[in-house]
């Protein structure tokens, strides 16, 4: 409340727990959501540092076999289904999509209120599972998901529900993004974190059904033993990895398109220069979306599948890569002859290129065959996918928490506190997953609750590595705390930035804008005398 | 040219140890190496441009932001950098293919072993009738054709020496090919998650000479029972309780794994299923190793296999003797 025009009440004004739950205002169910996806982030970080605990022995030492399974069961499926897919659409997407847009809400408020209770829903189903825990992996492979006695319908109804959530999250956007943009917002002066959600959504809508079918399949298989996938009655254990793999490659860039979004913000606002290559970032998500549907059998090499189909699993996949490494290039040339400076947003986002660039690279090892056929199901993939989805999608979202955290709560953080968790972060990151690559080059398997002496030194290392991170990350959401508490007031655009939701007060009023703007530049002029006008 | 791809890969293999087993599997390591050095080298461009640039841009005075140019595209570049990722992926692609179908084509004469997984042990049948349990063996130099197969759930057949690996799927077959040039002792492990037991379901692949080999195919016992017959019962029971994977699921000492545990189990009174009870002696002990389903402990699941036709009944007292002996 800084001396911006203004004319309505702040958006954290209204009290009481109905304001809250009844609310149709999109940031304020945008906060909902961060705030429920932050707390299965810290669950999901527990069940990690246990998974790290046990494995500091090669023996089963502090838990039994079963315990440490359904540890990594539930690390796995909170966060991915509860943190990660959710977090930075249904988070930040919420908040800052209508106001990128400059409109006062999204399309379907209503709709979007059901969506975050619908999700709600789905989450306390999945606590329910816990009464008998589930060991199966977040992948869920039959014929061992339809034979365990865990409670497996249970858990994927919970994420059944989470995906209808998901689903009307993604249609409730792109009406939004079509219907509701601003006089002279065009499609080509949207910011790119909106292009991200757009293709993000898309994918949502299409692919989280076939996840849905997939998980009643399985119910229908364990509840009356309609065999599906049950060999001994004539179906298919493969067809399961086909289906499952149909959703759950496409939403790998439901994750990193969002985080993408992001860093196409940060970067030029911290460099003061243009975006470089717009139209190149805006369409590789879209490419990146649209050939993340054509290559899911790359999980599949050693399933079985014909040759051919192997080969062209692994020719399409490599086309992943170049879009991906289009958008790398951009960013890096937007930092060419600019004014860049280093607060925490930034410091995120570069990390986030750093980290990507290791996890992208270390991608060709497992789409090449020869290669995958040996690394394939080791700590090579999971360090590999650690590096793309924490070291790529959390660092995006901790830079996009850093950034617009001034705008959602009014204050500015402690940047000193700021710059000592993300070193910790930074270094416990690369030590808990670096090391992660040796261990799987040496033929450790993944989900391995005992391991054989000759990997006890890589497991420590990579042991010790997650208590730094964690120690970073409490640091972290600690500077969090204390900025919501006693933070300085934020101007209402600390960073100097030029899309829509900086040229409100911080935190913004109710309906985001007192007037709606009228667009007439893109928002990427830094660095010239004229800005846009707002 | 696949003889041009294989000798190279050898070659490179020879150049860079990675710890390759076999020829094969060097071919493999050259394929990472390639793919190694292509990404240390887009690495080292990439983020070297971007720390320098961070560097030689960081904000020096406030003036210079609005100083900044405006470069927002750059067409040729943009060319470049599309081009030469999308001709590099395409070599990469065609490399690790190549070598892939090198590696799973058939050859002739290779020696045959079935192997199936369940849960959470590996049977090995060798075609002239002989099994084993948790250990193949076969000669060096020769090329290998495992047949995979699974009885319950999906498992893994991954040997990291060898850098080859596939999975056993219940209801159908596939194959692994291999070709181990130097004898030794290789562990072979389960990749694809398979319940309680998954991190100890492992086995052993035993590369010998190949006079050694001929021999033991000729007349050696099963189960490698090379001039063992003469050892104590209890210690040739320990050796095959070691061998047969009993302790992926019994544990002698400390936390109750998927089976009872064992110490002091002789001449205990166990509670079954149902509420009856029983005393655990030779016979009762027998039939469980022959026949788990017959009675089982109140609490445990009824997964463990028979060893009814994988272990003969020699080796079941020899079993049931050990298990006397653990006090």
């Amino acid at each position: 409340m800084n001396g911006e025009p203004e004319t309505g009440r702040g958006y954290l004004e209204e009290r009481g727990w109905r304001s809250w739950a009844y609310t149709m205002d999109h940031k304020r169910i945008g906060v909902m959501y961060l705030c429920t996806t932050i707390a299965f982030f810290f669950i999901g970080g527990i069940f990690a540092l246990l998974l790290r605990l046990e494995l500091l022995s090669p023996q089963a030492k502090y838990f039994s076999d079963h315990a440490y399974n359904v540890f990594f069961t539930l690390h796995g499926a909170m966060m991915i289904f509860l943190f990660i897919i959710p977090a930075i659409p249904s988070g930040l997407g919420n908040f800052f999509i209508p106001m990128h847009i400059g409109a006062r809400d999204v399309a379907f408020p209503r709709l979007n209120l059901a969506s975050y209770w619908i999700f709600v829903a789905g989450f306390l189903v999945v606590i329910a599972s816990l009464v008998s825990p589930m060991d199966t992996g977040w992948t869920f492979y039959t014929p061992y998901s339809a034979k365990t006695g865990a409670a497996v319908a249970t858990l994927s109804f919970g994420i059944f529900l989470i995906g209808m959530s998901s689903i009307l999250t993604g249609l409730n956007f792109i009406v939004t993004i079509h219907m509701m943009r601003a006089p002279g917002m065009t499609w080509h002066r949207m910011p790119l974190f909106l292009w991200g959600m757009y293709a993000t959504s898309i994918i949502q809508v299409i692919a989280t059904p076939v996840v849905g079918v997939t998980f009643l399949l399985l119910a229908m298989e364990r509840i009356f033993g309609v065999a599906f996938f049950d060999p001994s009655k004539g179906g298919d254990p493969v067809l399961f990895q086909h289906f499952f793999w149909f959703y759950s490659h496409p939403v790998v860039y439901v994750m990193i398109l969002p985080a993408m979004g992001i860093i196409s913000e940060v970067i030029p606002v911290f460099s003061r220069k243009p975006i470089f290559g717009y139209k190149a970032i805006a369409y590789s998500s879209l490419a990146i979306a649209f050939l993340g549907f054509l290559v899911w059998g790359h999980h599949m090499f050693t399933s079985g599948m014909s040759p051919l189909a192997n080969a062209f699993f692994s020719f399409l996949t490599f086309f992943v890569a170049v879009p991906t490494a289009v958008k790398v290039f951009n960013w890096i040339a937007t930092l060419y002859k600019g004014s860049i400076t280093f607060e925490a947003p930034m410091l995120y986002a570069l990390t986030f290129i750093f980290l990507f660039a290791v996890g992208g690279l270390t991608g060709p090892f497992l789409g090449a065959l020869a290669t995958d056929v040996q690394l394939h199901d080791t700590y090579f993939v999971v360090a590999h996918f650690h590096y793309t989805m924490m070291g790529g999608t959390v660092m995006g979202f901790f830079a996009g928490l850093h950034y617009w955290f001034p705008k959602m709560t009014g204050k500015m953080l402690n940047e000193k506190v700021a710059r000592i968790a993300w070193a910790l972060v930074f270094l416990g990151f690369n030590v808990t997953f670096f090391t992660m690559f040796i261990t799987g080059f040496e033929g450790m398997p993944r989900r391995y609750a005992e391991y054989l002496p000759r990997y006890h030194v890589e497991n420590v290392i990579s042991s010790i590595g997650s208590a730094i991170l964690a120690v970073g990350i409490l640091v972290m959401f600690w500077n969090f705390l204390q900025g919501i508490r006693k933070g300085p007031p934020a101007p209402g655009n600390p960073w100097r930035a030029l899309t829509l939701e900086w040229q409100t007060s911080s935190p913004p009023i109710t309906e985001n804008f007192p007037e709606i703007p009228v667009v007439t530049d893109w928002p990427y002029g830094y660095g010239e005398p004229k800005g846009r006008t707002a | 040219m696949e003889g041009a791809c294989r000798e190279k890969g050898s070659v490179m293999g020879k150049v860079f140890a990675l710890g390759a087993a076999s020829g094969q599997a060097a071919q493999v390591d050259a394929v990472f190496l390639m793919i190694l050095v292509i990404g240390i080298f887009f690495f080292l461009l990439t983020q070297g441009l971007l720390i320098y640039f961070a560097v030689k841009y960081r904000r020096r005075s406030p003036d210079r932001d609005n100083e900044t140019p405006r470069i927002t595209e750059n067409r040729v570049l943009e060319f470049f950098w599309i081009l030469i990722p999308s001709i590099v992926v395409v070599v990469i692609f065609y490399y690790g293919w190549r070598v892939y179908t090198n590696l799973h084509e058939p050859e002739a004469g290779a020696v045959e072993v079935y192997v199936n997984g369940r849960q959470w042990l590996y049977e090995i049948k060798y075609p002239d009738g002989r099994t084993a349990i948790n250990e193949i063996r076969v000669p060096a130099g020769k090329p290998v054709k495992f047949i995979l197969s699974a009885s319950d759930v999906i498992h893994g057949f991954y040997f990291p020496d060898f850098r080859g690996k596939m999975d056993m799927i219940p209801g159908r077959t596939t194959v692994l090919r291999l070709q181990p040039d130097r004898p030794g002792r290789y562990p072979i492990f389960c990749t694809v998650y398979c319940g309680t037991g998954h991190s100890n379901m492992m086995a052993r692949l035993i590369v010998m000479p190949p006079a050694e080999y001929a021999e033991w195919a000729a007349h050696g016992e099963k189960e490698g029972g090379e001039g063992k017959e003469h050892e104590p019962l209890a210690v040739r029971g320990e050796r095959i309780v070691k061998n047969a994977g009993c302790l992926n699921c019994h544990n002698i000492e400390g936390p109750v794994k998927v089976g009872p545990d064992w110490k002091g189990v002789y001449g205990r009174k166990v509670l079954l299923e149902g509420g009856k009870t029983v005393t655990a002696d030779e016979d009762y002990l027998r039939e469980s190793i022959v026949d788990p389903g017959a009675k089982i402990v109140k609490g445990f699941p009824n997964v463990m296999p028979t060893y009814k036709t994988t272990l003969p009944k020699d080796d079941i007292d020899a079993v049931v003797a050990y298990l006397k002996t653990l006090k």
